[in-house]
This record gives C-alpha cells, sequence and structure tokens, in this order.
C-alpha cells in the first residue's frame, strides 16, 4: 500500500518525525506524496460502521434539502452564494457520498474531502441553530475530519500540530521546563513594578490552577506576566501545573481523537495532582472548548465535567470584578468606539454570552460599546476556525472567509475590537494586514491592566515611580 | 377496489406506519452515545429534558426562532403547508368518520369551510416550495430524484382529496385515488425521507439536549435559536 514517508496514516509521535516534518517547507513534498496516498476503504467503512451512529446517520438522511441553512454559513455568503457552499451540500457531497459509498472511495475523492473540510467549514456550528431539523453541520465536518485524518489526509500544519501534542502534551515544542522558566523569567520581570509578584508553580490545593496557549510561551510571553498580574491583584491563590499546563487542542482541528484524549488526560491529570479548587484557562476559545467542554467526553467521563470546575478567563474577570476584587478607575474605561467578537467556541457553544458583556459594563464608558450584527450565539465566526488560520494551503480561502468579520465590523464603526480569543485575535490581526481598515485589537488582559486601580500595598514604595504614575494618571 | 383500499390495506398501511416509526424511534434514541455525541444525556436528564422540549417548541411556532425570521418567506410557505398537512388528514370530518368506523375512535373535527382555508393554504404553499426547489441555486444544488418523488406522495392525496371535494368529473374514482395516495404515503412514512414527521421530534430533542446538558446549559444559558 503506497504510503509516503512524510504523508501515511500514522500519526507523529517523536520529536524527530516532526522536525523531519517541519523540514519539508510548507509541506511540499507532503502534499506531493498524498496525491498518491491510497484509500484503505475497508477501514474507513470499518470505522464508520463503528462511530457513525444514529444522531449523524438521521441527520443526514432527514435533509429536507431546503437550503435554510445557506445563509446561516460565512463561507457562503463571503463567496457569492455559491451553492457549493451551502452546509448541506458540502457534507453530503462528502462524508454523505462516502457513507453512501460504503468507504469506496478514490485519492481524488479523499483530496476534495480534506478540501472541503478544513477550507470550508471552521466547525463554527452556526448552520446547525438555523437548520430546522436541528441538523449541525459542524458536527458533522468535525466527525468527518477524524475520518480523514485517519487515513492520513489531512493539512500538513494540522499533522505536526496533532504531533506535537503527542509528544509535548503542548501544540508546540515547549517542554515542562522551558514553560515553567518563561513564566518566572516573565514574572521577574515586572515585579519591580509589581513587588512581590511570583509564579506559584505545582502548589496543592491552590484556589485556582491556571492553564494557557502555547502560544503565550512562546510568542507573547507577556500574556503570562499580566495574567500572574491579574491575579496577585486580586490576591487570588493561584498555581499553574508544571505538566499538563497546555489549555488548547490542536489534535481537535486535526480530528485526530486519540491525541485530543492524551492531551486533556494531562490536564485533568494535573488537577487530580494538584486538586484545586477551580481551573482558569487563558482567553482562548477553542481551547476552553478542548479541554471544559468537549474534553471530558474524550477522557470518558460519564458526567461530561472535568474533574474540578472549569472556567474560562472571561468567567474570572466578571467575577473578580463583580466582587471588587478587581477594581476599575472609571477616568481610565475605554472611550473610543469599541465592539466585541463573541466566539463561537465559548458563546455559541458554551453559553458565555452574557459574561463578556459584564465586563464590557465595567471598562467601557457607557455609549462607547458597539454590538455587532448578529452577536452572540448568532454571531459569525471570525473566519479563521477550526484551524483555518493556520492552514497554509488555505490562506487564499480563508483571507476571503475574513471578508465577513470585516464587514460587520466595519457596520460597527468601532477602533478597537476586544477578542478574548486567540484565534479571533489572529483572524482579526489578520483581516486589519488583509484590508487595512484602521482598527486595533485586543485581548482583555492588557485593556484590564492598564485601567486598574492597585490596592496601596501592592504598590511599589520607591517614591519617584509612584509620582511617575500619579502623572499618567493625569494625562 | 374501494373496498379493499378501506378494509385491509387501510389497516395495513396505518400499522406499518405505526409501528414502523416505533421501531425507528427505538432504534434512533438506542443508538444515540453519550460518548460518540459527546452529550452526557444520562447524567443530567432534567436538563436533557428541558432542552429538548424547547428546541422542539421553539421551532414548531411560526417565526418562533431566529432562522424563521429570517426567511419569513419561507416560513410562511412552511407553516402553511405543515399545519395543512397535520391538521386536515388528523381532524377532517370525512376522516374521523372512518376512523370511528374502522377503529371506533374519533375526536375534534375541523369546520367544513376552516378544512377547506387550510388544504388550500397548504396546496398553495406547496406549490410555492417546489417552485422554490425550482428556482434558488442554493436548494436546487441540493435537489434529487428523491425529492420530486417525496414532492409526488406528498402532494397526491391533497389533489386527489380537493378534486373529489368538489366532485370533478368522477367523483368515487378521485374518492378511491385519494384512499389510495393517502395509504401510499402512510406506507412511506417510516420508509423515506418522510420519517423526519416523527424524526423531526427525535432529532430536534437530541440537539436541544446537546445545548440544554453540554453547550450553554451548563451555564444556566438557555439558547436563543
Ligand atoms: S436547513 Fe437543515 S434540513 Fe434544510 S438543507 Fe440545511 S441541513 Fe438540510
Ligand atoms: S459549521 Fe459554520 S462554517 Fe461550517 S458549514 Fe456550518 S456555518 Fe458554515
Ligand atoms: S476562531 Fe473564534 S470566531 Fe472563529 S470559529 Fe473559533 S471561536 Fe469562532
Amino acid at each position: 500500500m503506497p504510503e509516503g514517508t512524510l504523508c501515511n496514516k500514522k500519526p507523529v509521535e517523536t520529536a524527530e518525525g516532526i522536525t523531519t516534518l517541519l523540514a519539508d517547507q510548507s509541506g511540499k513534498k507532503y502534499y506531493e506524496e498524498m496525491k498518491k496516498l491510497e484509500v484503505d476503504s475497508d477501514l474507513l467503512w470499518k470505522t464508520i460502521q463503528n462511530t457513525c451512529k444514529s444522531r449523524i446517520r438521521t441527520w443526514l438522511e432527514i435533509c429536507a434539502h431546503c437550503g435554510m441553512c445557506a445563509d446561516s454559513c460565512f463561507l457562503y455568503l463571503v463567496n457569492g452564494k455559491d451553492p457549493k457552499q451551502v452546509p448541506a451540500y458540502k457534507i453530503q457531497s462528502t462524508l454523505g457520498e462516502i457513507i453512501k459509498r460504503k468507504g469506496k472511495v478514490d485519492n481524488a475523492f479523499m483530496l476534495h474531502t480534506m478540501e472541503v473540510a478544513w477550507s470550508q467549514c471552521t466547525c463554527c456550528n452556526r448552520c446547525g441553530t438555523y437548520c430546522p431539523h436541528g441538523i449541525d453541520t459542524g458536527i458533522m465536518f468535525g466527525y468527518l475530519r477524524g475520518l480523514c485524518y485517519q487515513q492520513g489526509f489531512v493539512p500538513w500544519e494540522m499533522k505536526i500540530g496533532a504531533g506535537m501534542h503527542r509528544v509535548y502534551n503542548a501544540q508546540m515544542d515547549i517542554t515542562s521546563e522551558d514553560y515553567v522558566d518563561t513564566f518566572q523569567w516573565m514574572v521577574e520581570e515586572s515585579e519591580e513594578e509589581y513587588p512581590g509578584l511570583e509564579v506559584p508553580v505545582d502548589v496543592e490545593g491552590a484556589d485556582i490552577m491556571y492553564t494557557v496557549n502555547a502560544r503565550e510561551a512562546k510568542h507573547y510571553p507577556e500574556d503570562l506576566a499580566e495574567a500572574a498580574i491579574l491575579f496577585h491583584i486580586a490576591g487570588e491563590s493561584w498555581t499553574i501545573p508544571s505538566k499538563g499546563w497546555e489549555l488548547t487542542s490542536l489534535a481537535m482541528f486535526a480530528g485526530d481523537w486519540a491525541a485530543c484524549k492524551m492531551q486533556v488526560q494531562s490536564v485533568y491529570d494535573a488537577m487530580d495532582r494538584l486538586k484545586p479548587k477551580r481551573m482558569v484557562g487563558t482567553e482562548c476559545g477553542h481551547a476552553h472548548r478542548a479541554t471544559v467542554v468537549e474534553g471530558p467526553y474524550w477522557a470518558g467521563r460519564p458526567d461530561g465535567r472535568p474533574p474540578v470546575e472549569s472556567i474560562h478567563y472571561i468567567e474570572w474577570l466578571a467575577e473578580a470584578l463583580r466582587t471588587g476584587k478587581l477594581k476599575i478607575d472609571p477616568a481610565k474605561r475605554i472611550k473610543e468606539p469599541c465592539t466585541l467578537q463573541d466566539s463561537c467556541n465559548y458563546v455559541r457553544n458554551h453559553g458565555l454570552r452574557e459574561v463578556a458583556r459584564e465586563i464590557i459594563s465595567y471598562i467601557v464608558e457607557p455609549g462607547y460599546f458597539i454590538e455587532m450584527t448578529p452577536n452572540k450565539e448568532h454571531n459569525f465566526c471570525c473566519g479563521g476556525g477550526g484551524g483555518f488560520n493556520g492552514i497554509g494551503l488555505f490562506r487564499k480561502q480563508r483571507n476571503v472567509g475574513l471578508k465577513c468579520k470585516r464587514d460587520q465590523i466595519l457596520a460597527t464603526g468601532a477602533k478597537l475590537v476586544i477578542a478574548p480569543c486567540h484565534n479571533c485575535w489572529d483572524a482579526i490581526r489578520d483581516l486589519e494586514e488583509e484590508f487595512e481598515i484602521g482598527i486595533r485589537w485586543s485581548f482583555l488582559k492588557p485593556l484590564i491592566i492598564k485601567m486598574l486601580i492597585v490596592p496601596e500595598h501592592l504598590r511599589p514604595v520607591d517614591e519617584d515611580i509612584e509620582e511617575d504614575m500619579d502623572e499618567d494618571e493625569e494625562e | 377496489m374501494y373496498t379493499l383500499l378501506t378494509g385491509p390495506f387501510f389497516y395495513l398501511s396505518l400499522g406499518v406506519c405505526i409501528i414502523g416509526m416505533i421501531v425507528r424511534f427505538y432504534r434512533y434514541f438506542t443508538g444515540l452515545s453519550w460518548q460518540l455525541d459527546r452529550v452526557a444525556y444520562k447524567a443530567w436528564p432534567a436538563m436533557g429534558f428541558k432542552g429538548a422540549v424547547r428546541s422542539i417548541y421553539k421551532w414548531l411556532i411560526p417565526y418562533g426562532t431566529y432562522s424563521w425570521r429570517s426567511q419569513p418567506v419561507m416560513a410562511a410557505a412552511f407553516f402553511g403547508f405543515h399545519i395543512g398537512a397535520v391538521c386536515v388528514p388528523l381532524f377532517l370530518t370525512a376522516h374521523n368518520i372512518i376512523l370511528k368506523e374502522k377503529l371506533g375512535i374519533s375526536w375534534f373535527t375541523l369546520s367544513p369551510s376552516v378544512a377547506d382555508v387550510l388544504t388550500w393554504t397548504a396546496v398553495v404553499s406547496l406549490f410555492f416550495l417546489i417552485l422554490r426547489r425550482l428556482v434558488l441555486p442554493e436548494v436546487r444544488i441540493l435537489t434529487d430524484k428523491k425529492d420530486w418523488g417525496i414532492l409526488l406522495i406528498t402532494l397526491a392525496p391533497f389533489i386527489t382529496g380537493l378534486l373529489a371535494r368538489y366532485q370533478v368529473g368522477d367523483y368515487s374514482f378521485w374518492l378511491t385515488a385519494h384512499v389510495l395516495t393517502g395509504e401510499i404515503v402512510l406506507l412511506a412514512i417510516p420508509f423515506t425521507k418522510l420519517s423526519h414527521v416523527f424524526l423531526f421530534f427525535a432529532s430536534r430533542a437530541q440537539l436541544g439536549m446537546d445545548f440544554g446538558i453540554k453547550r450553554g446549559g451548563i451555564r444556566g444559558t438557555k439558547m436563543a435559536w
């Protein structure tokens, strides 16, 4: 059975494997090999028989072919209402067809299926809420990705991402030591400004166990410092686990279910080890979904809940602001037109629509916040979800996908977009780069830190610094 | 022919429809898997039940959901057809007389004028749905031969019923044709896409449980369908 050395059905399970794949610039050879990759139809059909049960089968069967889902999909809208972008068509012509043919599909069909699964759906699940039958095409695409992954038809970056989780328990090649070092180093950098600032590592029985997105450690370490500062000022008892600190799951985007389980289990193990009261995860949408919403099922927890109560960063922030643990200086609130990006992953798919708005009510001067239309659980995907942002092969399609969010933002007239989700944040950054509409975008942490009232006893004693700060306030 | 159709064939088609759908319902719900579907159905029955009920009834109300409101014309045609398609067969006086005779049961009946209005609304709506299928590219691309077959099967009892009702030509011919086409619908329900008349409730209930238990329900948020 022809399998490539880079592109094959085996998951990447070693650091060398990752290095070899990474060395293949943009996956050139990888995709060449994919063109010759054979489909294992027996395996495909057996997997379907074992895992495609009444929910998905009924969805495929009773779909009324009514097309009411068309307008709900942002990719349909931004691609000139191309009928080939109707959610029902996309799934019927791929997953539906594979099932109809009992898995007997060829290489060309799978190449096409891969393209549809990763470049024509971000698994935002919006269409599912617009279908009269409650047919959730996003869920089916998630399932289809699993079938593609098993057959080796998966975008290069996704294969690497899933491999990273298998090797490092993180989406990037960051070891435990690297992570703790980076966190500690970033905290030391801020210690002068925030005396007593520290990062408690592996403390048992803390109120909060904090988990992050590996990108923060690798590319945006200031985010780690900001998290520490906010916990410090709020007076929280918190800790980071040295192992099981990664909240995200590229394995979920890749459809590598075994890696999903390994990844989330590493976080749950940290919970069992450190016995925190709660877990708080960073400002990331898919990560929350992976570890808090879907993770319990991958890990085989029948109650569908993580071992300890787990909340999104915005839930913690709202609570800290509500209870007065964090206090905002009203004079420093946002006084420019701003809007909010609702992440599908924790708003539509985890009900946090009001939490973000509560935070807005504390940090934005009344009259300056403008809702996008539509919003809350009906919001459109940022354009880059489900791994779309990260796949070079589909960059062109992704850039078209950004137009929906661009127009939504333009319609608000906002200059600042608050995006408490890594993926959304990236997509909005990219859309500014691509279309230059003159906006800024931000996570919540840096915004809050700028407008915080730091209690007397936590301020630096050095008088010069205090004077500086007073001057700042007057500006 | 008529006696055959209103005799054994009547019992047969009704029996096949009811037993077929019981089997399909049973298989649907036993085929749900908490781990594959990633919904902890059994662990949170009350939340699941509430979510399921909301997810069904919101969609049964004309213009009750964002989706219905965002496509007002389609919603009008949808409800125009479905209200007639459910109420007329069940509550027509003539149907109730037959039910009483055959099964010894009968219930609420529609006044003849209401029945007329509902029937005509259903037929006009169905023609609109057909037109929509022919005209809109996003619907055309989805349409296959089976969809046309289903539309034909569904339309037939309405047309034959109306022809009999207004006694166009040979009354007894149309009446026989009406009974036959009606029974074909009953027979088709468990084996075709028409199964949605029951499975709609199953599928909506499932997604409702998903939202009620996992996506939002856990945070006390009710999905704004
Ligand atoms: S809205 Fe639902 S039933 Fe209609 S075509 Fe789309 S998926 Fe099928
Ligand atoms: S899940 Fe989102 S992106 Fe995928 S088909 Fe549905 S609406 Fe479109
Ligand atoms: S990146 Fe954000 S908006 Fe896009 S699908 Fe993910 S959560 Fe939704």
